[in-house]
């Protein structure tokens, strides 16, 4: 695994470099380069990922039918989004405007069971090892192993969350991971009596596990105060929202807020994203940074994900996960929450809509329908599908020609837009926990914490359990390294 | 053995043949499966895939292109007989880009099958990544060349069956490739149709009819419920067309 020290130059000679290589338990790996100035003061931080592999030019000369299936192999955490909104961009080159009603539940279902079992493979298995056993707990712990151990009733819990939501995807692509399901205007098989029979046996526990997740992470949250300041500041947030600004996955309008919750736009189609989405290249990461252009690359960034859809929405469709909002909406004096770590919290309470929008699909009768196709209309040449990842808004786009063949994409992913938010948490808590010398355990900890706050799919290869190595240097203005702390596959830390 | 005029003997066991029938044909006829890419019952057997090669009297003959003699020893499941088929396979795959994750084929596919029923694991073999050139000229049949096998079906699938002459192979050894017999070499200018033979026979996912990927669903495709070598023996393509100049 290569360090920082042979990939990123100084940007000055009096600034010293400190790179973190690879910040373990998030999707994939990472590495963070500090960039202090002569002072030793955190200048600039920067979180490097290699994100896209070049997907977008792989799939240029294929026919365009195949993309969901092709793109969804980005990531084996959320495939299903990246196979869905490929599927959205596919029924506009396919001519189709209207699902049938079977078939657009069924996508639902299926994106819903994808958010409920990657919301709790983040929750349970990634990020409580540190709530519960404390950000700066020994390392050979804090993992979902610790928690077995320990809360054995709440790491069984995620475990089960997460296999439910991996069978509902199995029911409806054949597979847990990288199935298929969608086609141009449709979907490929409908759900049986028996696998919805199956799926509604364990709906209760269910509904309660993640309400009990919802209620875990509120106490977490609203017990320790360290949590409402941790690696947070204000920041505009973007998602999608249904027609009446509720909470909506599949598909709705774009809705921006600023940080004081006034609207930047509502409703906006997507389909004019390219109208109010830019891209920035910085020439030391692999991802691009998005901003909204009406206000410009500095001021322009913005959050995506639950904390922005919680924030951004002015109410969820089902009870229960409605009333939890309520309750992060009064916590937060009835303005968008900024606090980082408050990404937990709402990425549970949208687990637990997961959960009470599964059970409503599962009683509808429609979702056992076989009407699952539509008649396909005139094929066009541009496709755009966005959807609500769990991670954040992920965005589609592809052209093809006369021939039906992709002649060019853009896709542009939830971990991308949050890519300077990212940055920005990794700066703030730099600058509060490093001593001006060292690396310590206590810095790389909370490092992690706060990247692991939004979830983010990196390389998009999965890694096992937090028990990635991890390692640090710091190297002074004149390249040389005069420190390293690493942290091994066993998560002892060695100097 | 009395009666050996009108048997042969596979692996031990000894089925009867008539006249003019290949040890292929026999095989198939008697539910004994020889594997193979290649061979479809109904057009001119071509022997190009290998994988049917045979252990005949001690040598090894393509079964598809042997004919059954009285009294043929055969030797068809060896050991030695399939690591050379798995070898062949292995090479198939990593000649052209056979990436079954996203294939439309995955499921339905001979190669992928074939690798399935031999028991591989890996592709063995350093990829060759090919860069072949893709046809999608045509407003019903796609023509993806880089997953190609060279198994000729088509070909004689065309001449045989359809009564046209859509395609033939150029070239030789590793420069051999699929080509379109049009003065433009594109499938848009040719007379195939989607229902001909030759746009329906391609055991990979080379020629396939467009936007009709992944309807079949994972479960409910071919090979996911039945081996290669339990699907083999009632395939025949159908009597030869007659075509005019429609
Ligand atoms: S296109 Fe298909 S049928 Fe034709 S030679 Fe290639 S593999 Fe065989």
């Amino acid at each position: 695994m290569k360090t920082g020290q042979s990939s990123i130059s100084p940007s000055d000679k009096s600034t010293r470099r400190i790179a973190i290589d690879p910040v373990t338990r998030v999707e994939g790996h990472g590495k963070i380069t500090l960039l202090l100035d002569s002072d030793n003061h955190i200048r600039e931080a920067r979180f490097h990922i290699v994100e896209f592999r070049g997907f977008e030019k792989f799939i240029q000369g294929r026919p365009y039918w195949e993309v969901p299936f092709f793109v969804q192999r980005l990531c084996g955490i959320c495939p299903v989004s990246h196979q869905l909104a490929a599927a959205k961009a596919v029924d506009q080159l396919a001519g189709v405007d209207r699902l049938t009603p079977t078939a657009t539940k069924l996508r639902r279902l299926l994106h819903f069971g994808q958010i409920l079992q990657s919301h709790a493979l983040h929750f349970f298995h990634l990020t409580s090892p540190d709530f519960l056993f404390g950000f700066g707990s020994d390392p050979v712990r804090r993992n979902i192993m610790g928690v077995l151990e320990k809360h054995p009733e709440i790491a069984l819990q995620g475990v089960k969350l997460r296999k439910y939501g991996q069978q509902i995807i199995e029911a409806i692509t054949g597979k847990r991971v990288h199935g298929t399901g969608t086609l141009p205007g449709g979907m490929n098989k409908p759900l049986t009596t028996g696998w919805r029979d199956a799926l509604l046996t364990d709906i209760e526990n269910i509904l309660l596990w993640s309400g009990n997740a919802v209620k875990l992470n509120e106490q977490i949250h609203t017990a320790n105060p360290e949590h409402a300041d941790f690696a947070t500041f204000p920041s505009n947030y973007l998602c999608l929202t249904g027609e009446k600004g509720e909470l909506e996955f599949y598909h709705g309008g774009l809705r921006a807020r600023y940080p004081d919750g006034a609207f930047i736009f509502d409703q906006f189609d997507y389909c004019d994203y390219r109208q109010i989405l830019r891209e920035e290249v910085r020439s030391w990461s692999y991802m691009k940074f998005p901003y909204l252009h009406q206000l410009g690359n500095d001021r322009g960034w913005y959050r995506v994900g639950p904390l922005a859809r919680v924030n951004n929405c002015d109410r969820i469709s089902t009870p229960r996960a409605e009333a939890e909002r309520k309750r992060f909406r009064a916590y937060g004096h009835d303005k968008p929450i900024h606090s980082t770590l408050a990404y937990h919290w709402a990425r549970m309470i949208e687990a637990l809509h997961c959960a009470e929008s599964i059970q409503n699909l599962l009683h509808d009768p429609d979702i056992t329908g076989t009407e699952l196709v539509a008649e396909k209309g005139d094929r066009r040449h541009e496709g755009i599908g966005v959807i609500e990842a769990p991670r954040g808004t992920l965005f589609h786009h592809y052209q093809v020609n006369d021939e039906g063949i992709i002649t060019r994409a853009n896709l542009i992913v939830s971990t991308t837009s949050n890519n300077q938010a990212m940055n920005e948490s990794i700066r703030i808590v730099a600058d509060k926990y490093f001593d001006g010398r060292e690396i310590t355990e206590a810095l790389l900890n909370h490092l992690e914490v706060a990247v692991r706050a939004y979830d983010p799919c990196l390389s998009c290869a999965t890694h096992a359990l937090g028990k990635m190595p991890l390692q640090v240097e710091l190297i002074d203005a004149a390249g040389e390294r005069v420190h390293r702390l690493t942290k091994d596959s066993t998560g002892q830390y060695v100097s | 053995m009395a009666n050996n005029e009108h048997t042969i003997t596979i692996d031990g066991t000894e089925i009867h043949f008539k006249a003019g029938q290949t040890i292929m044909d026999a095989a198939l006829s008697a539910k004994i499966y020889i594997p193979h890419l290649c061979h479809y019952p109904g057009l001119t057997p071509s022997g190009n895939c290998r994988l049917c090669v045979v252990e005949l009297n001690g040598k090894d003959v393509t079964a598809c292109t042997t004919q059954a003699q009285p009294g043929q020893q055969i030797r068809n499941q060896t050991p030695e007989l399939n690591a050379a088929r798995m070898a062949i396979t292995q090479m198939l795959f990593v000649e052209g880009n056979h990436i079954c994750p996203s294939c439309e084929k995955s499921g339905n596919c001979k190669l992928q099958a074939m690798g399935y029923y031999l028991g591989m694991r890996d592709e063995h073999y350093p990829q060759f990544n090919p860069r072949r050139e893709m046809d999608a000229s045509h407003p019903a049949v796609l023509l993806d060349r880089s997953r190609c096998i060279l198994c000729d079906l088509c070909v004689r699938a065309s001449r045989e069956i359809d009564g046209k002459n859509v395609f033939a192979i150029a070239g030789r050894g590793i420069h051999a490739h699929l080509i379109v017999n049009t003065v433009s070499g594109k499938l848009g200018d040719s007379d195939i149709a989607v229902d001909d033979v030759a746009a329906n026979i391609c055991p990979v996912g080379a020629i396939l009819i467009k936007e009709k990927g992944y309807v079949a669903p994972i479960g409910r495709r071919i090979y996911d419920q039945h081996m290669i070598s339990d699907v083999a023996f009632d395939e025949h393509v159908p009597e030869h067309k007659e075509h005019g100049n429609d």
